[in-house]
């Protein structure tokens, strides 16, 4: 893989089939049975909680919240692959990494919770807040990628854009900067066909994205993302490739995103039922699960069982991070600076007094009018 | 007569514009297919084709860059920045060229385009969706910056930006695409560029405000005068330029001048419209003048939010610091 060869700019690989069967023997990733059968629970606890948190959504006890639904493979193949040296640079998209990290799911729920505390990953190290503004991650992934070659360090970089992102200049940017500078960066387009409303058609004229590789000298592979264990290879490989310091190397994950683009979007004004029905059959779980079904590693009333598990586990976290502490006003102006400055400092005081006027003047203040 | 939310006002604006001028173009992330993210293009495509409302590929140096190509060769884009929070790509482009390209050429070129952007808090959303940085775009040279309070304004101020020959931001306080139903024109209207409106009159203290913070003010005046205390509030309507003679008029009258703002309070429209004061009222002025502003901080995430947003309480209190002082 990750050849410099044209191919690789048009043609997908796929290991396993929509049903569920091998279909390229020589591309088998390194795994254990035991190792793919908790990869498996690892992808369906991150569906569940993806899913329950979509419904807490519904419920008006979450924000507005991007859902992962249909993407799992893309992220949590890199979850099985990364290790404590790596770092994980992650769009908004990639939960399953995020928690294979050591980010707690906890901490997930705060950040969608509306408190930054979420971002503050308690055990996790070399992971990246998630990052919202478009491809801008990626130029960060470079630099990490450039540090860590300067520092002597082992480790690579693992780093997600939409394929809407590609779009962005940054994307070109890291892109260049890590092919000049031949860091240790895995960059990965989560290809999910949109960009909110926008399909990938209206986002470039090349028939691939893949392709984009090519202008950078970057070495590519076109990935089926729902193929949990083409991913896997992939990233096996593209670690090998990036540690010969071939690195950076580009993965366009072909997925697709089943859920709304974030709970506040509706995907019926701009893509119809057919093609998502069509997709629901090339979802990456069920794939998996054929698999490892048709092995004997699994069975539905396995899946059944975990499920409900899950379901029982996540609800309890959730329940938790509900019970979080009221949002302090210190911390908002604390961690502004890492010396605060005295015109910062004024503006709390000042807010301090306000505070004290309200507190006493509150019950005398006719608040129907606001 | 319609009654309409502003998110109507500015579709009925740009309806309007589209119908009547064919060197308009529509443009933007999710403008087309979908009608934008907050629907305010809903149906434009539809009605007047893909060729003229579109959706673009997803970068901001890429929409506005190519407006200002667009305008110079003689259409007249309205381009759409799907957040405040996400023009930042394009700040070269603004600040190099859409707003430079008539000064540089003497004149030769002009860029006629209008960016319309959805800004301010309050509406619970993750980061980058929430701040209202009126300060940053009021300070390039070149650029008017337009902010409408309600549906009415909205569609007068949005069709005499498209009709200036001027770049124009467009800011638009999503807090109240919804929350305000209000009587709008049918067919072309159009208000003047640059000009505050008085919202209410009061005689003890003046208070600028613009965008979603109008309404705040309205709420805090009940407030005040429920205390004995008059406020003449002032929409200003237009960050760049700003009306100089409204503020000064007011101000002679109440002798206070108070602004109120979400943006960071350092370097905000609070001080320029206190310099303005101090400059033409200065022997009128019974007490300094005072801001009611963001902290100098990122805009919280949600939980957060209410410490740093402004609020009728907010400036009730600040107004009877400022009429006691
Ligand atoms: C610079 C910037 N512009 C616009 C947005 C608003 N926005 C959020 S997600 C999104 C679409 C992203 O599409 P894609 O890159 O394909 O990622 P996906 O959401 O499909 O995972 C847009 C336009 C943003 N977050 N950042
Ligand atoms: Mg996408």
């Amino acid at each position: 893989m990750f050849e410099e060869n044209h191919k690789t700019y048009f043609e997908t690989i796929t290991v396993l089939d929509q049903d569920g069967a091998i279909v390229n023997e020589s591309l088998m990733p390194d795994i254990s049975d035991t190792d793919l059968l908790k990869a498996y629970k690892e992808l369906l606890f991150a569906r569940t909680a993806d899913l329950q948190i979509v419904s807490y959504q519904r419920q008006g006890r979450i924000y507005t919240y991007p859902p992962n639904f249909g993407q799992e493979a893309v992220s949590g193949a890199a979850g099985v692959v990364m290790t404590d040296h790596d770092w994980l640079v992650p769009a908004f998209r990639e939960m399953s990494a995020m928690l294979a990290k050591g980010v707690t799911l906890k901490e997930y729920f705060l950040f969608f919770m509306g408190y930054e505390d979420g971002s503050n990953f308690k055990n996790a190290s070399r992971v990246l807040p998630i990052s919202v503004p478009i491809a801008s991650q990626l130029l960060h992934a470079a630099g990490i990628g450039y540090a860590l070659r300067y520092q002597k360090e082992p480790g690579v970089v693992f780093t997600y854009v939409g394929d809407g992102g590609t779009s962005e200049g940054d994307f070109h940017e890291a892109l260049n900067f890590a092919g000049v500078w031949k860091a240790p960066v895995v960059f990965t387009i989560q290809n999910n066909q949109y960009a909110i409303s926008t399909s990938t058609r209206l986002q470039t004229a090349s028939d691939s994205l893949a392709v984009k590789a090519m202008a950078y000298g970057i070495r590519v592979e076109r990935v089926d993302g729902n193929d949990f264990l083409a991913m896997l290879k992939a990233y096996q490989e593209a670690v090998k490739c990036c540690n010969e310091h071939n690195g950076p190397v580009l993965i366009d994950a072909v997925t697709y995103r089943r859920g709304a683009h974030t709970t506040s979007d509706d995907p019926s004004r701009y893509r119809t039922k057919e093609e998502e029905d069509a997709w629901a059959l090339k979802d990456p779980l069920r794939r998996l699960n054929l698999y490892l079904t048709a092995k004997g590693l699994w069975n539905d009333a396995l899946e059944e069982e975990t499920v409900i598990r899950f379901k029982g586990e996540i609800d309890a976290i959730f329940a938790e991070a509900e019970t979080y502490d009221a949002y302090p006003k210190e911390d908002v102006f604390k961690y502004m600076y890492v010396e605060k400055p005295d015109e910062l400092a004024r503006q709390e005081q000042h807010y301090d007094a306000f505070l004290k006027w309200k507190e006493a003047n509150e019950s005398t203040i006719n608040m129907s009018h606001s | 007569m319609k009654v309409m939310t502003m998110v109507n006002a500015i579709n009925d604006a740009l309806d309007v514009k589209l119908s009547e001028d064919q060197r308009i173009v529509v443009y933007g992330e999710d403008v087309g297919v979908e009608g934008g993210v907050f629907r305010v293009t809903e149906g434009l495509q539809q009605k007047y084709g893909a060729e003229r409302v579109f959706d673009s590929p997803l970068a901001e140096s890429g929409i506005v860059g190519t407006a200002v190509g667009m305008a110079i060769a003689g259409l007249r884009p309205v381009v759409e920045m799907q957040f405040c929070g996400f023009i930042y790509p394009a700040m070269n482009q603004l600040i190099s060229h859409v707003t430079r390209m008539h000064n540089r050429s003497r004149g030769k070129y002009r860029v006629p385009m209008v960016i319309r952007m959805p800004y301010g808090g309050g509406i619970n959303a993750l980061e980058h969706h929430s701040e209202s940085m009126e300060a940053l775009f009021g300070h390039i040279p070149g650029l008017k910056v337009v902010v409408p309070s309600t549906p009415y304004d909205a569609k007068g101020l949005l069709i005499s930006a498209i009709e200036s020959d001027d770049p124009i931001l467009f800011m638009e306080p999503k807090r109240i695409y919804r929350a305000i139903k209000q009587e709008v024109d049918e067919g072309r209207y159009a208000l003047p560029l640059g000009k505050a409106k008085v919202v209410q009159e009061g005689t003890d203290v003046t208070v600028v405000a613009f965008g979603a913070m109008v309404r705040e003010v309205q709420k805090a005046a009940e407030l005040a005068k429920e205390r004995g205390v008059s406020m003449e509030i002032i929409d200003l309507r237009s960050i760049y330029p700003i009306d100089r003679e409204t503020i000064v008029n007011s101000v002679k009258k109440t002798s206070r001048i108070m602004t109120v703002s979400e943006g960071p309070s350092s370097f905000g429209i609070g001080a320029e419209i206190s310099q303005i004061v101090l400059e033409d009222a200065f022997l009128y002025l019974d007490a300094p003048p005072t801001r009611v502003a963001g902290f100098d901080t990122i805009v919280p995430l949600p939980r957060g939010e209410h410490h740093y947003m402004q609020s009728p309480l907010k400036i009730l209190y600040e107004v009877e610091q400022i009429v006691n002082y």
